[in-house]
């Protein structure tokens, strides 16, 4: 037993290590993809292979978000990082500020001689991943921003005309009214409640969600989430909670499967729900754009994105850093850029993506594809719709969920769960800035 | 006359205690020594720089109000676990045991859930009671209960305790078997002669002659639910709704290894190290005493 396992272990190795015995120059990339998103990104990898013969970009897959950046500082630690990692925007600032662990994008296709133009990419989805001095630190890879999901055979069944205007929040909450009255039992639901309602509501409201125009102007920044923008519209969402208005279903994505099943008539989720929304819905359903509030702020500013970019580690040669800037040129060339556009849902980095897409008359034989680009570049990003860098993100998104389930369980008032959130994260906010001093 | 073995000489005691020495050493001192170590500094994810900070972690949690909760989340989660894995292993070991035909058949059925992993036992227990498809939750639906741990802090917390300790029911099933089999059943013969009947039996002799074994498990079902049930928490309830799951040792993950907080981590790990310390010394001292062997 144990010697066909030795067998069966160097068997193993040495089928790992041909790889290194080719004359190309090996690149590693780390992502958090499974399913239909990993074999796109395989064939994705696969085709820029195919495209030369100078380097090998070998993917790995490991693990969701969360997973894959905390693989990513162990192999650091342990001096065996990957070229090219993928960070979610959440984890934005925690790259930033491990200076001596990233290598800037910019730098690297500077030094690569690949081609680059930083003008290429849309604003508000660079912007995030953006220095203040306007370097771009890393690539931006997958996108998307949250959009409203209307169950139109729910709305008829409920006798709510399905083309009902849906653009405001005062509309939508007639709506709800209605649906509740022709008998829906789940007008409402929505996923990542924290992105959607506050972090994208700030944006799109230009108001801020923490000082030092979110975090990208310095470390000592503050949350503001408990605006007066913010309150109110949690203290609405509050009372649809509690009359059976706003399901609420959990903190991640969990509304999807309600909304999938036909159960639900509205859904606030991000636009790469596209993919499983079309293959699932056995009813006829419609994109529109995230409402606002009529009146509040300068709504509608623009949204902000969410998804992950693309983190190139220290610790190279600088032959490899060569073969790591032709590749993040090719995923940025424009037919690479459309056809992921196309398939996943996700924003085009480029506009010249977004234009191809629409000259192949994808957004119209896809009608609503097109909301969430709109939504995003309808106006230049402000101060406060441009992203957030925020150190310990994850845990303050944490902290945000337990508060807002004490609004809609009725435990606690918007304004008081607000406050409560601001000084539970500041705590957070200090402790990281002292870390990263 | 002393039973004892002794040895000449130090080298082969050494010799024969080494294994279990380095095991320790490896598995046990060296990480525990890095926590407490690493407790004192807040380093950057990278492990760029770190900061010493002395005791400014643990200054950090302790004048946390939602750490502080965290305790007693802790203490009524174990307890509940401790109470729901353990009386029904016990009464469904007494039945067991006074079965003649088809005993090995029900001994079977009851370990089987043992060989469940926590985090598995999570999904099906959260499949059970989801509160849109789950079968039970439909059930309590049709008796007019609006299941729904989603938002309900006293919902979840009885599912979580629900399924950690059910996989635990088949281990404690097991101990307490075997003992009610080493009880002598000339001494509870003598007391059915003496005209006590079978509960009397029970409480005034079995269960003190069970009493090694229920200490026994009383320690390992506590550390099993400090540590142990994890998994469960993390794939029914992720510590909420608010925090009313988030156990200690949740916390010491989602801080360390989402929220990449490696000092803080450190500093709870090492808190939940005396915490468990102490716990065990007060079962020994305390509860020990009235243990029978």
């Amino acid at each position: 037993m144990k010697k066909t396992l030795l067998g069966a272990l160097a068997a193993s190795t040495a089928l790992l290590s041909p790889a290194m015995a080719t004359a190309e120059t090996e690149i590693q990339f780390w992502h958090a993809f499974t399913g239909r998103l990993g074999e796109l990104v395989k064939a994705q990898v696969e085709d820029f292979n195919a495209s030369q013969d100078t380097y090998t970009v070998v993917e790995s897959h490991k693990g969701n978000y969360s997973e894959t950046l905390n693989a990513g500082i162990a192999a650091f630690r342990a001096g065996e990082q990957p070229h090219i990692l993928m960070v979610f925007e959440v984890g934005t600032a925690t790259m930033m500020s491990a200076g001596g662990a990233t290598k800037p994008v910019y730098e690297v296709m500077a030094e690569s001689g690949a081609t680059f133009d930083p003008d290429a990419y849309i604003g508000s989805v660079k912007g995030y991943y953006t220095s203040t001095d306007g370097d771009m630190l890393s690539l931006p890879f997958n996108s998307s921003t949250p959009v409203l999901w209307v169950n139109r055979d729910a709305f008829e069944a409920a006798g709510v005309d399905p083309d009902t205007d849906l653009s405001t929040w005062q509309k939508v909450g007639e709506t709800l009214d209605a649906l509740k009255a022709g008998g829906e039992d789940c007008p409402l639901v929505t996923a990542w409640q924290s992105w959607i309602h506050l972090e994208n509501f700030s944006a799109y409201h230009d108001v801020p969600f923490a000082s030092k125009d979110n975090g990208f102007a310095g470390l000592d920044t503050e949350l503001m989430l408990n605006g007066e923008a913010q309150v109110a519209h949690l203290t609405a969402m509050g009372e649809w909670a509690q009359d059976g208005k706003f399901i609420y279903t959990g903190r991640r994505n969990e509304g999807g499967a309600n909304f999938r099943s036909g159960e639900c008539a509205l859904f606030t989720e991000s636009s790469a729900g596209y993919a499983g929304i079309k293959a699932e819905a056995e009813f006829d359903f419609d994109v529109r754009p995230l409402p606002y509030w009529e009146g509040v702020g300068n709504a509608p500013q623009n949204t902000i994105i969410g998804g992950a970019s693309l983190w190139v580690l220290e610790g190279h040669e600088a032959e490899e850093y060569k073969g790591v800037g032709e590749f993040l040129a090719y995923l940025s060339s424009t037919n690479v850029q459309a056809q992921w556009h196309q398939d996943t849902g996700y924003l085009p980095i480029t506009a010249a993506a977004g234009d191809a897409t629409k000259e192949a008359g994808f957004y119209d034989e896809n009608p609503g594809t097109d909301v969430a680009v709109m939504q995003m570049t309808a106006k230049e990003p402000t101060a406060n719709s441009k992203g957030l860098r925020l150190g310990s993100f994850d845990q303050i998104r944490g902290i945000i969920d337990e508060e807002l389930e004490a609004i809609w369980s009725g435990d606690k008032s918007a304004q008081e769960a607000m406050d409560s959130a601001k000084e539970r994260g500041d705590a957070l906010l200090r402790r990281f800035e002292s870390a990263n001093k | 006359m002393e039973k004892r073995v002794t040895f000449k000489g130090w080298m082969l005691p050494l010799l024969l205690i080494a294994p279990q020495v380095l095991v320790s050493a490896v598995f046990f001192f060296y990480p525990a020594g890095q926590a407490i170590w690493q407790s004192l500094f807040i380093p950057d994810p990278f492990g760029l720089s770190s900061q010493y900070v002395g005791l400014g972690n643990f200054e950090f949690l302790l004048t946390d109000k939602f750490y502080r909760a965290s305790f007693v989340t802790t203490a009524v989660f174990s307890i509940l676990v401790t109470l729901c894995s353990m009386i029904p292993a016990l009464f469904l070991a007494v039945l067991a045991d006074r079965l003649i035909k088809g005993s090995g058949v029900y001994r079977t059925m009851l370990i089987w859930p043992y060989a469940v992993a926590p985090a598995v036992a999570g999904v099906l227990w959260l499949f059970m009671f989801n509160t849109r498809v789950g079968v039970i939750s439909w059930y309590l639906g049709q008796l007019g209960y609006d299941w729904n741990h989603v938002l309900n802090g006293g919902e979840a917390m009885g599912l979580v305790v629900v399924a950690s300790a059910w996989g635990r029911i088949s281990y404690n099933f097991l101990f307490f078997f075997a003992a009610l089999q080493a009880v002598p059943r000339s001494v509870i013969e003598a007391a059915a002669i003496d005209g006590a009947r079978f509960w009397r039996r029970f409480f005034t002799i079995v269960l003190p002659l069970l009493s090694p074994t229920t200490f026994f498990l009383l320690v390992v079902n506590v550390v099993y639910a400090f540590f142990e049930t994890f998994g469960v928490i993390h794939t029914i309830t992720g510590g909420g709704p608010q925090q009313s799951t988030t156990i200690l040792v949740y916390k010491v993950f989602s801080d360390g290894f989402v929220g990449q907080d490696l000092g803080s981590s450190s500093a709870q790990s090492v808190i939940l190290l005396i915490v468990v310390g102490l716990l065990t010394v007060v079962q020994f001292k305390v509860i020990e005493k009235r243990v029978h062997y």
